[in-house]
């Protein structure tokens, strides 16, 4: 997550957002040379200043506190779900690669939490807190052996990661006034689909659960995910880009509909997110 | 400017002045934006740079264009590696799993997918040849040869196409391509974690970046490399017989 959501939603309660955030009005310009140093910069430090340069000082932050909670609540919704997944791993079989790879995951949505919490303090704001006891992991019974049974752990993981691959996209488009912010959302997108691909290759190798699925999604399918979760994946399997038809025959290489579908990863709008997250939040 | 009541370093003024960034100041101001790209997609650019010549160097051209052919150039290099990897005499036996031979026959029929879109999305007049790839450095019967140019082509693919969304214009068809380049840079990210994980499993989203050294591929703000052209061509030019010319590409 998600930074292209979080500014989408402050659009919603103020309007002129780009307009603070643009570099060549008044509040974006003190970052001139801004971009080439984010990449050795903290980025939520540089997003929380940046938030702060926009509106510490309007007096009327309450709505974008809103905004950067809710933000916050998605990403403890993640954290506490990999904090108790680590806890959880070596008692349902994980070996240690698996406990290392969910501890890697848990590290990066740590940071995200942190991030957001320091955003929201530097605007004056308080910051919500959520434990796990404000989740429901067995998305109201769907996956009741979430934390008991592995191959139902990594499920709700890639049900997540799928979703946050898939949130991240059609939102550039309202980044584009900031080369900084969308070029680091981008570096954050394409370490949740490293994520996506490894949380779907661990189904797939524990022989106990031998999902039928691959690091990228074919076509919608869901690979053997609960019915439930057919949101995350509806749409998925277009296959006509920019209205180039993808199915084709290149020089003997046939590419077939689950090809053309695998090659190029779909979005999700917000409200798509939101229905598929809200089971999980009690 | 005496009413400016907080006063900008004369330097930061003559930055700004000579910044590129107002390229795209001007087109959103003018609303040139949209017309500008569309020109472009039309063919109606009369700068015949991107087209082949003879010495054997290709020109990626201007403006969007230039940075799909960018993009284009990147993914006949990975389509044409996997296609030799897959069509190698040895690929059974230097890939004795049958998973993995599926694994990598699946990349290559995306690399081949989003080269064949880019063919057919750029305009004839504009689009840059078909490159002569240079696999030479490759032992195509090695299997750790193998997967370490994979390594490098994923994480470069997935270092330039986060490098590179940044340089389409803010409007019309640039937000068209950013959004395109969205769908398929993530898949790139898949193929690195995935390519990764054959290597060393586990290592999906750590470990040497292999492109930059010294470089983590995840730093520890969690952020994956980012890349501008001349970087990437840098790296990609001993894979490529032609010598790749981006000089005409946005900076900024």
């Amino acid at each position: 997550m998600n930074i292209f959501n979080v500014i989408k939603e402050i659009e919603k309660v103020d309007p002129e957002v780009f307009e603070r955030l643009d570099p060549r009005r008044n509040v974006f310009k003190h970052f001139a040379g801004f971009g080439k140093k984010l990449a050795a910069t903290a980025v939520p430090l540089a997003f929380g200043s940046m938030l702060n340069k926009a509106y510490a000082q309007t007096g009327s932050n309450t709505a974008i506190v809103e905004v950067l909670n809710f933000a916050l609540t998605l990403e403890y919704l993640e954290s506490e779900f990999y904090k108790q997944a680590v806890i959880a791993a070596p008692a349902v079989g994980a070996n240690a690669a698996a406990q290392g790879a969910l501890t890697l995951i848990r590290d990066h949505e740590a940071q995200h939490v942190a991030f957001l919490r320091t955003t929201i303090t530097s605007l004056q704001g308080t910051p919500v807190t959520f434990t796990a006891a404000n989740f429901d992991y067995t998305a109201r019974g769907a996956f009741a052996d979430v934390f008991t049974n592995y191959g139902t752990m990594l499920a709700v993981a890639q049900a997540f990661e799928d979703t946050g691959v898939r949130a991240y996209k059609g939102q550039a488009g309202n980044l584009v006034a900031s080369n900084a912010v969308l070029q680091a959302a981008l570096q954050i997108h394409s370490v949740e689909a490293r994520h996506a691909a490894h949380i779907r290759r661990m189904r797939r190798d524990v022989p106990t659960i031998a999902a039928p699925v691959k690091p990228w999604i074919t076509l919608k399918d869901r690979g053997g995910l609960p019915a439930a979760t057919q949101p995350i994946y509806d749409g998925e399997e277009l296959t006509t880009q920019a209205t180039v038809n993808i199915i084709m025959n290149a020089n003997g290489i046939n590419i077939t509909a689950e090809a053309a579908s695998e090659a190029f990863d779909e979005p999700l709008t917000k409200d798509q997110v939101l229905a598929i997250v809200t089971p999980f939040i009690r | 400017m005496a009413k400016n009541t907080t006063p900008v370093p004369e330097k930061d003024t003559l930055q700004e002045l000579n910044n590129p960034l107002n390229r795209r100041s001007f087109l959103r101001y003018t609303g040139a934006g949209v017309a500008v790209s569309a020109l472009l997609l039309a063919g109606c650019d009369d700068d015949d740079d991107s087209m082949p010549n003879t010495s054997g160097s290709v020109n990626l051209g201007t403006g969007d264009v230039g940075i799909l052919n960018y993009a284009y150039a990147l993914e006949q290099l990975e389509a044409a590696f996997y296609t030799q990897v897959v069509a190698h005499t040895a690929f059974s036996t230097t890939f004795p799993s049958a998973l993995e031979r599926s694994i990598l026959t699946d990349i290559r029929n995306h690399e081949v997918a989003h080269r064949e879109f880019f063919k057919a999305a750029i305009p004839a007049a504009s689009r840059i040849q078909d490159l002569t790839p240079n696999f030479s450095a490759v032992n195509f019967s090695d299997r750790a040869s193998v997967l370490a140019t994979a390594k490098t082509f994923e994480d470069l693919g997935v270092a330039a196409y986060n490098g590179a969304g940044k340089l389409f214009t803010d409007t019309g068809n640039g937000l068209t391509y950013l959004t395109l380049a969205g769908k398929i840079v993530s898949v790139e990210a898949r193929h690195a974690a995935e390519i990764r994980d054959l290597i060393s499993n586990g290592d999906f989203a750590k470990g040497d970046s292999g492109i930059i050294a010294g470089r983590m591929i995840v730093d520890s703000n969690g952020l994956d490399v980012a890349l501008m052209p001349s970087e990437v061509l840098q790296r990609a030019q001993p894979f490529i017989k032609e010598t790749i010319v981006a000089t005409g590409l946005p900076t900024q």
